[in-house]
């Protein structure tokens, strides 16, 4: 898992019912030296400890420019609501007396925005129409992309789910030899997603959180995959960790319930997703931290890469056409690290990260560099 | 009773008064500087030399043209910090290790003049990462230089002619031979590019060798990178020598950036040196030299004297009473450090000298992880270091150092308006 930041609650994801994948691309594109040329005709938003005023509310589709002025005392946050009160942009921490320009692209519809003065997520709104044509705006491609990444995310949930089944089941029969062999094929679909189930803040603390990482005081609630690897490398029996599985199951559950509603976001959570894959590759896998006592790391990082090369994949129509020489880099870096990874293999899995020596880590953390560099452009070069 | 004894001597050589030593010379020192910026012309004969330097040195935090008939970083007056970065380069494609060099190469500019790289910090798309890492913004260029050398590796890497450079290896660019009592890591050594960056501010120089290495990815990896914080040498006479580690002067004798003569003579490559490619440019070697600080510290003042062959205060030659004295090496013992590395002991030979004190925390036995990153320029390694470092065998100071890293790096003559780093390497 990542390293433990503030969670915010799961609320600031969007839970809607609807299936459909809006689109949100440049949600986030905000911040005082936005988007000037559109930032003209900006809408002016007055927010106070109580109030949300809006200047314009009858808008044309497209990019909108929210020129956000708080004045009042408490931290504000901005939220463009979609009809079925699910977030579809937001924009936090706007301190008072401060001012942002925060980028939307808007279809036709009516919405709400919202101001939260203590950013609890609730606070006056109002409504606002959209209607018209955007130009240019709703790319077809990334429409599409997002939604087949949508599926993906869902296959993988669910292999994830049925892997750790059969790994649990293990785990109760105290049967270390088979849970040692069924630990790290549970977790390829979790980690090829996990930016996406670390929307969720709740779940992944419960589920992939790292003994190092937690206080004495969370230890206490410790849970989770790294639990069981710990039993079962360290202790040598999961004797009595049957509830600990179970718990697992349930909370991948949990997950897997949460996904219909989930609203995906071609930049903001398929680019930036594959690029912190890359990043947990990066700061947890080349480094050997992630798989601390069961050493299967490199399933991880393949897990991860593979995780990043899909978001890649689906986008690469766009990139190809909008900056072809960041699709060639990709290509080739991809390529890269799958040659590298390869050369690890061993029967079904990969060879033991204990027994990777320096020069080979040193080999592998210069591909992920490598990868990870261009991969860190792709979702400027999709919102271009 | 002994111990007040050598201090004695030590004063007496020194000339200094009994109770004035260390502050007086910290205030020379200060006053000294302020003196050649504003003042410096003022004064007769010998101070010549003061005003030549004060020209040429930028105000304080000023810039240091990039471009010119030699890189600058060697014969520059030198900076108080060094990010000093050793890379591998990870690809086989040419063109690509080629467009990487232009890329650096209008990085490098940017950044000496103090500006960000591409569109900046904070100039692009919101939801990318920006161009420049940012955190130079609003420092002064700090006097930054960046100075690139070329490996024998990138020539020739295990008999693979990599590039197709090997016709174009300098013969001056030798694999340097095994000096006793190396005890060279790996790890700290060799690479097939390296970066100087100094500048007067560590964060410019840091931020340059980051962004460097970022640009990089995927064509050229960081081998490894050495910070230095205070600079052990000086390029220009009439400044203080500043002291390495073991608190010396040392390098009092150094080429000065001003002498055009000897820098032709000993640093600059030429046209006629066997190859065309590196006329204006000059050989770096550079050595991790690991201290024994603590032991150094416990040996007595006298001794210390002995083995470097100058006085601990003023830094004045054995027997003499100032630091410019006329050097007699016959007062030096045989194995004192000034007198085997001394141009009359070597046939002549010279070396520009660009040092710098590291300390990388504490080595985990409780002893400082200190010593000094030594950087020498010159015409010839063969002629120059090698030389130098061979007579070097028996310098009694060896007992209190070890050579841990090196490397040797072919450094290319100056870039020009519209040319790239190693242009005349590649497509001469």
């Amino acid at each position: 898992m990542r390293r433990p930041v503030p969670v915010r609650p799961t609320r600031a994801l969007a839970l809607a019912g609807a299936a459909a994948v809006s689109m949100s691309l440049l949600a986030a594109c905000g911040g005082d030296d936005g988007d000037k040329a559109s930032a003209a005709d900006a809408v002016a938003v007055t927010a106070t400890d109580d109030s949300c005023e809006v200047a314009k509310k009858d808008l044309a589709a497209g990019k909108n420019t929210f020129k956000v002025t708080n004045k009042g005392s408490k931290v504000n946050e901005f939220e463009v609501l979609k009809p079925d009160g699910s977030i579809l942009a937001e924009r936090e921490n706007i301190g008072p007396g401060t001012k942002v320009d925060f980028v939307v692209n808007l279809s036709a519809g009516a919405y709400k925005v919202l101001c939260s003065a203590g950013q609890t997520g609730k606070g006056p709104t109002q409504d606002v129409t959209v209607s018209g044509q955007a130009n240019g705006a709703g790319d077809q491609r990334l429409t599409q992309a997002a939604a087949a990444y949508k599926a993906f995310v869902i296959t993988n949930v669910n292999d994830t789910i049925a892997k750790t089944r059969l790994f649990v089941d293990a785990v109760k029969a105290n049967d270390v030899a088979k849970a040692k062999e069924l630990y790290a094929p549970s977790r390829v679909g979790w980690e090829t997603i996990e930016p996406v189930a670390e929307k969720f803040g709740d779940i992944d603390p419960k589920v992939d959180a790292r003994e190092a990482d937690l206080s004495p005081a969370e230890r206490k609630t410790w849970s989770g995959w790294h639990l069981l690897e710990k039993a079962l490398w360290k202790d040598g029996s999961v004797k009595g960790k049957g509830k600990v599985g179970d718990q697992l199951l349930a909370d991948l559950g949990t997950l897997k319930s949460r996904l219909p509603g989930l609203t995906l976001d071609p930049v903001n959570d398929m680019a930036a997703g594959a690029k912190e894959l890359l990043d947990e590759v990066a700061t947890g896998k080349v480094t050997g931290e992630e798989e601390a006592f069961s050493h299967t790391d490199l399933v991880d990082f393949k897990a991860n890469v593979d995780g990043a090369a899909k978001v890649y994949e689906l986008l690469k129509p766009v990139v190809q056409q909008k900056d072809p020489q960041l699709a060639k880099d990709l290509d080739e870096n991809f390529a890269a690290v799958g040659a590298l990874l390869k050369k690890h293999e061993k029967g079904d899995g990969y060879e033991s990260y204990d027994k990777v020596g320096k020069d080979d880590r040193k080999e592998l953390a210069d591909a992920v560099n490598a990868l990870g560099e261009p991969l860190s452009k792709l979702g400027g070069a999709v919102a271009r | 009773m002994t111990d007040a004894g050598s201090q004695e001597d030590a004063r007496e050589r020194t000339g200094a008064p009994a109770e004035q030593g260390g502050r007086l010379s910290r205030r020379r020192m200060l006053g000294f500087s302020g003196a050649s910026l504003l003042v410096g012309a003022a004064a007769g004969a010998g101070l010549d030399r003061v005003a030549s330097a004060a020209e040429e040195k930028p105000a304080a935090g000023g810039s240091i043209p990039f471009r010119g008939p030699h890189q600058a970083g060697i014969a520059t007056p030198v900076q108080d910090r060094l990010h000093f970065a050793s890379f591998d380069v990870t690809t086989g494609d040419r063109a690509k290790l080629v467009g990487m060099l232009k890329e650096w190469t209008a990085a490098a500019a940017a950044m000496t003049a103090g500006r960000a790289i591409g569109q900046g910090a904070v100039g692009g798309l919101a939801v990318a990462p920006p161009d420049d890492t940012g955190e130079a913004e609003g420092l002064p260029p700090s006097r930054l230089t960046l100075t690139i050398g070329f490996g024998p590796t990138l020539f020739e890497k295990d008999g693979k002619d990599r590039f197709g450079l090997k016709a174009r290896r300098p013969a001056a660019l030798v694999d340097l031979p095994h000096f006793p009592g190396d005890n060279l890591d790996p790890a700290r050594s060799g690479g097939d590019i390296a970066v100087q960056a100094c500048a007067d501010d560590p964060q410019v120089a840091v931020h340059a060798i980051r962004n460097l290495a970022r640009i990089g990815f995927g064509v050229v990896a960081v081998r490894w990178s050495q910070l230095g914080f205070g600079k052990t040498s000086s390029t220009t006479p009439d400044a203080q020598t500043p002291r390495n580690l073991f608190g010396f002067k040392d390098g009092t004798e150094n080429i000065a950036g001003t002498d055009r003569a000897l820098l032709d003579r000993h640093v600059w490559a030429a046209a006629g040196d066997g190859s065309g490619w590196m006329a204006g440019g000059s050989y770096m070697v550079a050595r991790r030299i690991r201290m024994h600080i603590e032991t150094w510290d416990r040996t007595s003042l006298r001794e210390q004297e002995d083995i470097f062959g100058r006085s601990k205060g003023e830094g004045a030659p054995a027997g003499a009473a100032k630091e410019r004295d006329t050097i007699v090496l016959a007062r030096m013992k045989p194995d004192a450090h000034v007198r085997l590395a001394h141009p009359d002991s070597n046939g002549g030979s010279r070396i520009l000298r660009r040092g710098y004190s590291f300390t990388d925390g504490s080595d985990g036995l409780g002893r400082l992880e200190a010593g000094l990153f030594f950087i020498a320029f010159q015409r010839d390694p063969r002629t120059g270091f090698i030389r130098i470092q061979q007579s070097l065998a028996g310098d009694a100071m060896n007992e209190y150092i070890q050579h841990v890293g090196s490397g040797i790096y072919a450094c290319p003559p100056g870039v020009k308006e519209g040319t790239y780093w190693g242009q005349g390497l590649f497509e001469g």
